[in-house]
């Protein structure tokens, strides 16, 4: 470097340096004065809004959940409870990798496959910022104990005490009260935003069965608790509690004894079981087997055990009692009885002779009897007791669909029976205008024929037999079935009026000989019976069997046996309890499903020493003042 | 300048005798050393509070303040001419250890600033440069004729800028912001022409675009995008600007009360006892703290100008001023950032944030001051 030849000039330097200095100084005034005046405007002008952004920050208000309603039986068994579950949870906002943090929770309890597979299902699919989602529940207390110790290498996972809905029956009771399982977020979508703000902090939502229609009572209403929270979530004081409004209990009509009768009478068998008290519509059993293990749905079920259920071919998800179409077969005899009675188009007199088949004049077709060589000489009473075809071919034909459309109508078939569930079917109750409607052909004579059997296009649930039972038993009296013990649920259409009440009694009468009579084809029902019943046995057809041929049972495919039904009500003098039996490949509808139905009734009506002992119907309060008995 | 008069005033300092007393004899200058105690004891306060009630970092900061006190008074001892003469070699040997981080640094959050020597252990060499860049170019400017000129103006630059875009590269832009700084405060008071300080402000303007598409990294240009709109990722980069600006800003006049702060207290605010302390000052002290604290620093700030003016020669001149500036530029950079008006920069408040290796360097350098302003008389003019 060259060095300066001048000489320094320090007076000068040092003026120039003071100047230097000065400007220096009132930069940092300058400098001062911009960080003081931002700090005034935040302290001072912003000071409000950062106190409220302050507050939202440490001051969450959070949901507090309602506990569900419980669910008894009549006599306040209890069929739905919520047990507390420790479960392991992960909030995702918080975990900084979760990966390893999977990783760690696996080493300190075990995860299956299962576990691993739901979390990531419920991780991908929408949920609320900030919820935790659980990771495995059932811990057990050492698992607790692992999880503690090492929470503070876990950050983001917390183990928590959630109420687990529980359904001590399981099966039993499993298609009528259905299940609840996780809310979704499509759940959430079909709510109002008061119901979505009801649902805040809610696990659970009913799916289906009772669970699902009474949603609204069981729910109960949310509460709300403001607290102090640190960064990390975590809760320091509650600052205000509001606490939620439990849900209902909801007690039932069902009756826990009648119920297990049902469901162990149909054993292994396909096929449902409903028993209603025709006295007020109390819903007494409801069973469709196979049933299907409500816990395994509740915290979401796992792909393997859902997959076994869809490909069983016994179809255990599905609901038979409400929503399988049934031919109703020779259970609808004594209704079409009643209809063509009325319609004056026969009467208890009126004989025919029964050669085995009916042709109608000039058509070689013949519509066959279940008996091939005929009943001979047949009235009414003969052909409900032992079941003839071509009485009731012949008196269907007379009757016409139209009549025997309204009539039948009224005792529910053709349309829901009202009962508190959801997805009910109809059953199919077939008329001229149904057929056109539906097929777009005509109406022809033998499809007439068919339907004054219960066969060709009618098609009825084990409900609504049932239902139809009921009314029969009380002359006509509607009434719709009901679930919840406090529901007054108003009756569908008017009451029955025969032109002749007489023949309610006859009827009933009638079908008391189906049992107690010793051609009756529901003999086998009788045995040891301390009171009497009345009952109609059906064997519709699965498989329609071609003119000349005779069928073997045996060479047939069990899935295309006929289904054994029965309907069925006592005591006879005073009904007490309606019930429908139907057995799917049941074959014969006394000898199946007859004994089922016995047992059912024996349930409610016999006391534990066997003897008669009628229970009082339930006494109604209603819940609310909608309707008036 | 009313602060510099009552500066100007106190007894016993500024008069051609140097007092007598043990800060004297010590070579100490009483009302800096005043004003810093006062400063680290409000400090230590508030980290207590910022550390939510731990006496351990408590101790642990005073522990490292106290050290940084002895180096003050060890440095205070050695007259400015030893400075002078030592400047370029430390430079030089700075120079050689940020060449050395580059090629072999030990790598911490995603930066390589540490330089590990064996049996000394592991240190920054960016920190030295604080002091060894404004030195240097403060001993080259005291060797030349003032105003400098234009050629003594590019050497002086590339001085500066060699360790500059060494430490920029490693990647700390914060600290070679200041060094920078540092070294460009020397100029500017050196007499650097009106005109060139324009031309270079023009310069600037066009230039910082293009740095920001073409020189930052991605986590540096996140900061200036977080500070451009910090509400566009409110739980991620932009969290913690929200979080100070909230804690300052719940704060109001007279602050929420000590340990009563909610923001740090109950975790919102990230970094509380280190880079974002100033929030916590703000939250529990509110307005009235804050314009305590600014009162302390500008009285240390004014004490180093009068220092400067004071000095009998250029380098002692040149290196104060640019100390005092730096330390200035320390609590702008921090505060602004704290309160977003700056983007983030890794700048901590001096001696206010816990730990780092700049409290022994801040306190180093106001060791040098006192050394400078208590060795006059036996300069010889």
């Amino acid at each position: 470097m060259r060095r300066p030849l001048t000489l320094k000039d320090h007076h000068h330097e040092q003026r120039i340096f003071s100047l230097r200095l000065l400007v220096g100084a009132v930069l940092v005034v300058a400098l001062s004065l911009v960080l003081v005046g931002r700090m005034v405007w935040l302290q001072v002008s912003q000071h409000s809004r950062y106190t409220t952004l302050s507050d939202e920050n440490r001051v969450q208000t959070q949901a507090v959940p309602p506990p569900r309603g419980l669910i008894t039986d009549r006599n306040g068994e209890i069929l739905a409870a919520n047990r507390p579950d420790f479960a392991v949870e992960l909030i995702i906002e918080q975990v900084p990798d979760l990966e390893a943090t999977l990783t760690r929770i696996g080493q300190l309890v075990t995860l299956e496959p299962d576990d691993l597979e739901r979390f990531h299902k419920r991780l991908s699919s929408p949920r609320r910022p900030w919820d935790p989602i659980p990771l495995r529940g059932r811990l057990s207390e050492e698992e607790i104990a692992r999880l503690t110790v090492n929470q503070h290498r876990l950050p983001g996972v917390r183990v928590a005490a959630n109420p687990v809905r529980h359904y001590p029956h399981g099966k039993l009771f499993s298609h009528v009260l259905g299940y609840v399982n996780r809310l979704s977020a499509e759940d959430l979508e079909g709510m109002t935003l008061t119901e979505q703000a009801d649902y805040a902090g809610t696990y659970y939502y009913g799916r289906t069965g009772v669970e699902r229609y009474y949603e609204h009572r069981l729910h109960g209403t949310v509460g709300h608790r403001q607290v102090e929270t640190n960064a990390r979530g975590r809760i320091l004081r509650v600052l205000e509690e509001q606490p939620p409004v439990p849900g209902e209990n909801l007690r039932l009509t069902l009756d826990m004894k009648v119920q297990k009768a049902a469901y162990n009478a149909l054993g292994d068998r396909r096929g449902a079981v409903v028993a209603i008290d025709p006295r007020d519509g109390s819903v007494l059993a409801f069973v469709s087997r196979p049933g299907f293990e409500p816990n395994l749905f509740v915290n979401g079920i796992s792909h393997q055990d859902y997959a076994r259920y869809r490909e069983d071919h016994d179809n255990p998800l599905f609901n038979r009692a409400l929503q399988g179409r049934y031919p109703p077969g020779s259970t609808v005899k004594p209704f079409i009885g009643l209809a063509g009675l009325n319609a004056g188009v026969t009467d208890w007199e009126h004989t025919i002779f029964d050669p085995g088949y009916y042709q109608l004049e000039g058509n070689p077709h013949r519509y066959r009897d279940w008996k091939r060589w005929g009943h001979g000489w047949v009235d009414m009473n003969k052909a409900v007791v032992q079941s003839c075809d071509t009485y009731f071919y012949d008196l269907g034909f007379k009757l016409g669909i139209a009549r025997m459309h309204d009539f039948l109508s009224d005792f529910s078939l053709g349309q829901p029976t009202g009962i508190d569930l959801y997805n009910e079917s109809a059953g199919l109750l077939p008329s001229k205008e149904w057929k056109r409607a539906a097929r777009g052909t005509p109406w022809f004579h033998g499809d007439t024929i068919n339907a004054s059997i219960g066969q060709g296009f009618m098609l009825a649930t084990p409900l609504q037999l049932a239902t139809a039972t009921a009314i029969l038993a009380h002359h006509g009296k509607q009434v719709t079935p009901t679930l919840a013990a406090d529901e007054l649920r108003p009756p569908p259409r008017p009451d029955i009026k025969l032109n002749d009440e007489g023949d309610w009694l006859r009827m009933e009468r009638t079908m008391e000989e189906v049992v107690h009579g010793n051609r009756g084809t529901a003999r086998v029902m009788a045995e040891n019976a301390p009171y009497k019943m009345g009952a109609k046995t059906g064997t519709s057809q699965v498989f329609s069997v071609g003119q000349e041929e005779t069928y073997n049972e045996e060479e047939l495919a069990e899935r295309l046996l006929d289904h054994a039904l029965i309907i069925s009500f006592a005591p006879v003098e005073h009904p007490a309890i309606a019930v429908a039996v139907l057995v799917e490949n049941g074959r014969h509808g006394g000898s199946t499903s007859g004994p089922v139905a016995r047992q059912v009734m024996d349930a409610w009506l016999l006391n534990d020493d066997g003897e008669l002992d009628v229970p009082p119907p339930l006494p109604r309060t209603p819940a609310s003042g909608e309707s008036t008995p | 300048m009313s602060v510099r008069e009552t500066l100007r005033q106190m007894p016993g300092q500024g008069g051609p005798s140097l007092g007598n007393g043990l800060t004297a004899r010590l070579h100490l200058d009483a009302p800096l050393l005043a004003a810093l105690l006062l400063l680290v004891l409000g400090g230590l306060t508030v980290l207590y509070s910022a550390g939510g009630g731990s006496m351990e970092m408590v101790l642990r900061q005073a522990l490292r303040l106290g050290g940084g006190l002895l180096v003050l008074v060890v440095l205070a001892q050695i007259p400015p001419r030893s400075y002078r003469f030592w400047a370029p070699m430390v430079y030089a040997l700075g120079v050689v250890l940020l060449i050395l981080v580059v090629l072999i640094g030990t790598e911490a959050k995603g930066a390589a600033r540490w330089l590990h020597i064996p049996g000394i252990g592991r240190f920054q060499p960016a920190e030295i440069m604080k002091l060894a860049v404004p030195a240097m170019v403060a001993w080259f400017f005291s060797e030349r004729n003032l105003p400098p000129r234009l050629t003594d103006v590019l050497v002086a630059l590339a001085l500066i800028f060699l360790p500059v875009v060494l430490i920029a590269i490693q990647p700390d832009l914060g600290t070679s912001i200041l060094i920078a700084a540092a070294g460009l405060v020397v100029l500017f008071m050196a007499g650097l022409s009106w005109r060139l300080i324009g031309l270079a402000l023009v310069a600037l303007m066009i230039a910082a675009p293009l740095m920001y598409f073409f020189v930052l990294h991605d986590y540096q240009r996140s900061r200036v995008d977080t500070f451009l709109n910090p509400e566009a990722d409110p739980r991620g980069a932009g969290w913690n600007i929200i979080q100070s600006k909230t804690a300052i800003g719940s704060g109001g006049v007279t602050g929420k009360g000590w340990l009563d702060g909610t923001q740090s207290r109950l975790d919102f605010l990230p970094e509380s006892s280190t880079d974002f302390i100033l929030a916590v000052l703000g939250e529990e002290f509110g307005l009235v703290g804050f314009l305590l604290l600014m009162a302390i620093y500008l009285v240390i700030v004014g004490r180093g100008f009068f220092i400067s003016w004071q000095a009998q020669e250029t380098f002692s001149r040149l290196l104060a001023a640019a100390l005092t500036m730096t330390f200035f530029i320390y609590i702008f950079v921090n505060v602004g950032m704290v309160s977003g008006l700056l983007p983030v920069v890794g700048v901590p408040l001096p001696l206010v944030s816990y730990g780092g290796t700049s409290i022994v360097t801040l306190m180093a350098s106001f060791g040098m001051l006192m050394s400078m302003h208590t060795h006059r008389r036996l300069m010889s003019y």
